[in-house]
């Protein structure tokens, strides 16, 4: 029986790991409900700020907002990365972090300069180590991230991208697409992508208090604030479904480690006992 | 039927109010608009103050909002209320902090890595993972 104690200690230490990988897949699963929640309550504000918007780039304006024009060359490019705060959620950043690479690389072979505005501890510490520009960073939004966290860094990329140090301006993070699935997406914030709606017909124009300038300045970096705030809600959702589905796993694996290991000392425990009985009938033959 | 307008009051986080009023007073940056049904467009920037919804009940309802824009189409009003109070210098000194929080970040930064440098490192231990995973499979046969 000398390698049975070593194995029971095995099943213990195995046993307590699936019990905290059990408790954190259930956290994690109900974690989700309220993460979805958020992300339903903020759309209707981010669907109306869109059609206000498409409305007033009918308007007539005396000049086109600076965030709505392309620009001719593209200098220097900046990506807001929301990444999450903990570990323990599978591929879920490095999936992502792997894409940005792939797309720093490209813009650094053409000479274009990389700015970063970072959100969330992994992403820090992940943009740490490389050398690319961080010009903002937030950190720690916990479960219940709030737009006032938010407006810091943003506002120091919208003021990078208007007095052009920036030339385009883009967002990464995870989409929620449902508990299994989780997708990747960069997608561009600046230059607002033309919007396809266009519903003339119903065309009326407002009256503005003030000028329709100063009111279209507010909507755009209000509604460039709502795009990040719910990116960031999306990659909540999706961080919660990531590590429910991780710890599932490790949770399962645990089990099978079990039963592998306890099919090892049953063995271990059968082979002593014939040992034994061979050796007292041996014993007895002797006698 | 035209008596009554609908008011939906949102701000980034949640949706605040959404139904029928037979009038809403909000404080308009330029004065306090009270708008009733068949109100002509109009756009314009929230005073951080109270909004008043008179539902066709005849009730009011209160609701405080520190800011936002204003939206009203004949038969809709849209109050896009901010969720924090926002003025220039508090705007700036959130930027301040977000900034100072990179600098941290980077103060920190053992020694730089090409990106060329981190691809590989992320592509070996995605290869790790993968061999891991492979392995496992194996054991299970």
């Amino acid at each position: 029986m000398s390698g049975s104690k070593e194995i029971v200690g095995k099943i213990k230490s195995v046993q307590n790991t699936r019990k905290v990988t059990r408790a954190l897949e259930m956290v994690s699963a109900s974690k989700i409900r309220k993460a979805q929640d958020l992300m339903q309550a903020s759309r209707p504000y981010a669907r109306m700020m869109r059609q206000i918007i498409g409305h007033l780039a009918h308007a007539n304006l005396e000049s086109p907002h600076p965030f709505t024009v392309e620009r001719e060359q593209v200098k220097r490019v900046g990506y807001v990365v929301i990444a999450t705060d903990r570990g323990l959620c599978g591929g879920l950043n490095s999936n992502m972090f792997r894409r940005l690479l792939g797309e720093f690389k490209q813009w650094q072979d053409q000479g274009v300069e990389l700015t970063t505005v970072i959100v969330g501890r992994k992403a820090a510490q992940f943009f740490r180590r490389l050398k690319v520009n961080i010009s903002a960073s937030t950190q720690d939004l916990g479960e219940r991230p709030r737009l006032e966290d938010l407006i810091g860094s943003i506002k120091v990329v919208l003021d990078d991208y208007r007095e052009e140090r920036l030339d385009r301006l883009y967002v990464s993070y995870n989409q929620f697409v449902n508990t299994m699935t989780q997708q990747v997406a960069i997608s561009q914030l600046l230059p607002l992508p033309a919007s396809d709606e266009e519903n003339l017909k119903q065309y009326w124009d407002y009256i503005y208090e003030p000028g329709a300038d100063a009111l279209l300045n507010d909507l755009l970096v209000r509604y460039i604030e709502s795009t990040v705030y719910q990116a960031t809600l999306e990659n909540l959702a999706s961080e919660h479904a990531a590590r429910m589905v991780a710890m599932k796993s490790a949770s399962d694996n645990a089990s099978n480690l079990i039963d592998d290991l306890k099919l090892v000392y049953n063995k271990a425990r059968q082979a002593a006992i014939t040992q034994e009985i061979s050796e007292i009938v041996g014993g007895a033959a002797a006698v | 039927m035209a008596s009554t307008i609908h008011c939906d009051i949102v701000s980034a986080e949640a949706e605040i109010f959404s139904g029928e009023a037979s009038m809403v007073i909000v404080p308009g940056e330029e004065g306090d608009l009270g708008i009733a049904p068949r109100h002509a467009p109009l756009l314009t920037r929230l005073r951080p103050g109270q909004v008043r919804v008179i539902l066709p009940s005849g009730e009011e309802e209160f609701y405080f909002i520190s800011g936002g824009m204003l939206e009203i189409q004949p038969h809709v009003v849209s109050v896009l209320s901010d969720t924090a109070q926002r003025a220039g210098d508090l705007d700036e000194a959130a930027a301040l902090k977000a900034k100072e929080e990179a600098e941290r970040a980077i103060a920190d930064r053992s020694a730089g890595m090409e990106v060329a440098q981190a691809q590989a490192q992320l592509a070996q231990a995605m290869a790790q993972l993968a061999a891991l995973e492979r392995f496992r499979k194996q054991l299970k046969r």
